[in-house]
């Protein structure tokens, strides 16, 4: 045998632990992808299955059509859009509520010293560890409270569904923005202020464009929080016509499986879009966004 | 930098010109001004009805708002008075409201003060027994108010609008036209006349106005008659009861309700403190402890199987794709597809699951009934209901797992394992001896996290089975895979209400989390770290 055998041999060991190795790993993520895919083809099918009854439902539907949905649109005891409506709106206007005042809050921690900021820096984190749904019955009585004399901010109301999701994502949402807010150099403030800026044009001209992408993954992150909203929403919303689509949804499928199954599936399809929109469209920018937040708390 | 030296710092501040600093100043005392009456008349009801705590709340948001704006030096906490007066009403005062309804009576026909609960007694209207009966025609405007012509038993005619008195008009007065032969106006001015078929449509509306003003209410009792009703509660302040005009009894504050010698109590009632009774019924109250026991070691189990096999999902997950030789286009897409539950908004991923689990008409379980002849029972019976909420939660938040373990495997230096091939080791004992550990450094504190966020995860146990099976034979509605925060909820808003009891619970959730927080304190370095790096 020549010298170069032992090499050889080492060099089809790893074609085989490479074969090896491909074949492990596609099989694990197949295993995942499996698990992870399940309910979406029974979904669809039973969204496009006329039939819309959960027993009877087939993997592949005897016939394919919109029925589905067009009932879903139609149907004036359970309005369908008008709940997407609601759920966008309430979404949208929080996020960009939150990321406003959060930024105004995080600028001042992050380029004001004064006494007592390291404290109450603190405590707003610290506050976190106790989210404020765990004071539901508070809230639930307060709002109630609250709509006594100012009717538009109370139960059964967007407006005090709002005011409660934007007093719970102040805390870690301006904790998180100062961290970023820090990244920007200080020395670009001060050349703005010897050109005879105001803080107020720092922060709207300089650190506001430099950290948009920040701003817009906390503003999504936000808007996917509220939609996703199950207890608040429950607790404050009774009317029909004005809940969010967490808690219409409930109510539609609610000891109904049998009967709504087909328009349940075709109202989640579309209540998922605007998510899988939002979020495949800004992957990169919410995993980093994600994890870097995770870690900072 | 400048900020070892606040003088020097403190001169490159920038300054505005005098000018616009006028106006500015101008332009906040307006602002101000605007804030502050709208708060003054908020405070003046809040004060009135005797809502201390939300007083003492709005007060000090708004004395807040304006020492910082009037006084310069403070001007670094303008910019965040919008976030912390909107964390103070709804996050603080929330917190501190819980505690204090734990010491209180509130539930659902105790949430008056007690001159909100004495506001609505004295609202309430009798009918006396020699009351006058009349016959009505009602009238409406375009705008939906209301107006009544009455006729007596003895013919005498009334006009009654909600808000003003009772009028005696002729025709051709007060905007009243001819009046037929029943003598009833045919027209009366900004009102059409209903017909009796009209009436009939509007009688739910009409039958809840109040015509006139007090003491002579008119009340519409049913399509054909109306009557003078009277005030049927009279307070008395200086001796602090409650008269009923329609029987003379007098009813005087006990326990949070108007009460009468008989024993009689009126509802709405009031919310009153009762110190510790809350906690005694809980510790000392069999039906109410065991329950909340059960509940207490599922959350905690609950919440530990959940971290633990979602973590172990997701890093093997993330493990075969960190060291897969696949090509790069693959594995990202891969990666794209793994994530998807963690991207559909989860109640509807829970109720999706609900479906296809349920019992003979599920998919999933059609197919066990199919290969075992067996209806798995998902949501009767208490261990696969808590095998299928962990099941779902696994579903639901092992992409985050992935996610976090792949970012933190990315970190872990390759020489390492290159040391430990040399060193003979099987890549069973690299993963225990090199990944694991140094994962979870930089992993761990999510995983503490992951944890303590289950214990709040009410969507996922309502959702999917309201905290059911129910145990049996207890007070307070309760179920085997109900979690603190849902058993909360199912006694606050199910049932009778009983918030103060729910709020009582809530403090023993409180209590854990301040455990935890304090055994972070201890044994590890996380926030010891946040506090140098603010």
């Amino acid at each position: 045998m020549s010298k170069s055998d032992p090499k050889q041999k080492r060099s089809s060991s790893i074609t085989r632990q490479k074969r090896l190795n491909v074949l492990v790993s596609s099989l694990v993520a197949l295993l995942g992808m499996g698990f992870a895919l399940f309910p979406f083809p029974w979904i669809i099918s039973a969204a496009l299955d006329p039939l819309n009854v959960l027993s009877m439902q087939t993997f592949l539907p005897k016939r394919i059509a919109l029925d589905n949905f067009i009932s879903l649109f139609t149907d004036p005891t359970r309005p369908y859009l008008q709940w997407l409506f609601n759920s966008l709106k309430i979404s949208s206007v929080t996020a960009i509520l939150v990321v406003f005042i959060t930024s105004l809050g995080a600028y001042a921690f992050s380029r004001f010293r004064f006494p007592g900021r390291r404290g109450l820096m603190f405590s707003l984190l610290l506050v976190q560890v106790y989210p404020n749904i765990l004071a539901m019955i508070a809230l639930f009585i307060i709002v109630w409270q609250i709509g006594r004399y100012i009717p538009g901010l109370g139960l059964d109301t967007h407006g005090g569904l709002i005011m409660v999701y934007l007093g719970g994502a102040m805390g870690g949402n301006i904790w998180l923005m100062k961290g970023f807010f820090d990244t920007v150099p200080k020395e670009l403030d001060e050349s703005a202020w010897i050109d005879g800026a105001s803080h107020w044009q720092v922060y709207i001209h300089i650190i506001l464009p430099l950290i948009r992408p920040i701003l817009t993954v906390i503003g999504i992150l936000t808007f996917i929080g509220v939609y996703g909203d199950y207890l608040i929403a429950r607790i404050l919303l009774t009317s029909a016509d004005k809940l969010t689509l967490a808690v219409g949804m409930q109510g539609l499928i609610n000891l109904n499986y049998n009967v709504v199954w087909g328009q349940f599936s075709a109202g989640a399809i579309l209540g998922a879009l605007p998510i899988l929109i939002i979020f495949y469209s800004t992957q990169k920018l919410i995993v980093s966004g994600l994890t870097q937040g995770a870690v900072k708390g | 930098m400048s900020r070892e030296n606040p003088n020097v710092k403190g001169s490159q501040e920038p300054l505005t010109s005098p000018g616009l600093s006028v106006g500015i100043y101008l332009l906040r005392l307006l602002g101000l001004a605007i804030l502050d009456s709208f708060a003054l008349w908020f405070l003046y009801h809040l004060y009135q009805d005797q809502v201390w705590f939300m007083f003492v709340v709005i007060l000090v948001i708004t004395m807040g708002i304006n020492l910082v704006f009037l006084i310069e030096r403070l001007h670094p906490f303008r910019w965040m008075s919008a976030g912390l007066s909107l964390m103070i009403l709804l996050v603080i005062y929330p917190l501190g409201f819980t505690i204090y309804n734990a010491f209180t009576n509130y539930n659902q026909t105790h949430l008056l003060s007690k001159p909100q609960a004495v506001g609505a007694l004295e609202n309430e209207k009798y009918l006396p027994g020699d009351a006058p009966v009349y016959s009505w025609t009602a009238f409406r405007s375009t705008e939906g108010s209301f107006a009544l012509w009455l006729i007596s038993p003895d013919g005498e005619t009334f006009l009654t609008i909600p808000g003003e008195p009772l009028q005696q008009p002729r025709s051709g007065e007060a905007g009243v036209g001819m009046l037929d032969d029943k003598g009833i106006p045919t027209t009366l001015n900004g009102y059409i006349r209903l017909s009796r078929a009209d009436s009939v449509k509007y009688l739910t509306e009409l039958t809840n106005l109040q015509f006139g003003i007090e003491p002579e209410v008119i009340v519409v009792m049913s399509i054909s008659k109306a009557a003078r009703y009277e005030q049927k509660y009279t307070y008395n302040p200086e001796l602090d009861q409650l008269l009923d005009n329609e029987t003379g009894v007098i009813y005087r504050p006990v326990d949070g309700n108007f009460t009468s010698p008989s024993g009689e109590q009126l509802t709405p009632g009031f919310h009153i403190t009762v110190g510790w009774r809350n906690f005694s019924k809980l510790f000392r109250s069999p039906a109410l402890r065991g329950p909340l026991l059960i509940v207490f070691v599922w959350t905690l189990t609950f919440s530990l199987l959940s971290v633990l096999f979602s973590f172990s999902f997701g890093l093997i997950l993330a493990l075969s794709l960190h060291r897969s030789l696949l090509p790069n286009w693959t594995k990202k897409s891969i990666r794209s597809v793994l994530l998807l539950p963690f991207i559909i908004p989860f109640f509807l991923s829970v109720l999706i699951w609900r479906g296809m689990l349920n019992p003979n008409i599920g998919i999933v379980d059609r197919f066990t009934e199919y290969l075992f002849h067996w209806s798995i029972p998902w949501f009767t019976d208490p261990f696969w209901a808590k095998t299928g909420i962990i099941l779902i939660n696994v579903w639901l938040s092992y992409p985050y797992m992935m996610m976090i373990s792949m970012g933190a495997l990315q970190s872990i230096p390759e020489d390492l394992y290159e040391v430990a091939e040399l060193d003979g080791a099987t890549s069973w004992q690299q993963f225990w001896g090199i990944t694991l550990p140094l994962l979870l450094i930089s992993v761990g504190p999510l995983l503490v996290f992951s944890f303590a966020g289950s214990f709040n995860n009410f969507g996922l146990i309502y959702l999917y089975n309201y905290g059911g099976p129910p145990i049996p034979n207890t007070i307070t509605p309760a179920g085997y895979t109900d979690i603190l925060i849902s058993y909360v909820y199912n006694t606050a808003f199910t049932g009778n209400g009983n918030y103060s009891y729910a709020s009582t619970v809530t403090i023993v959730i409180f209590l854990i989390l301040t455990i935890f927080t304090l055994l972070q304190f201890k044994y590890t370095r996380i926030w010891e770290e946040v506090y140098k790096n603010v």
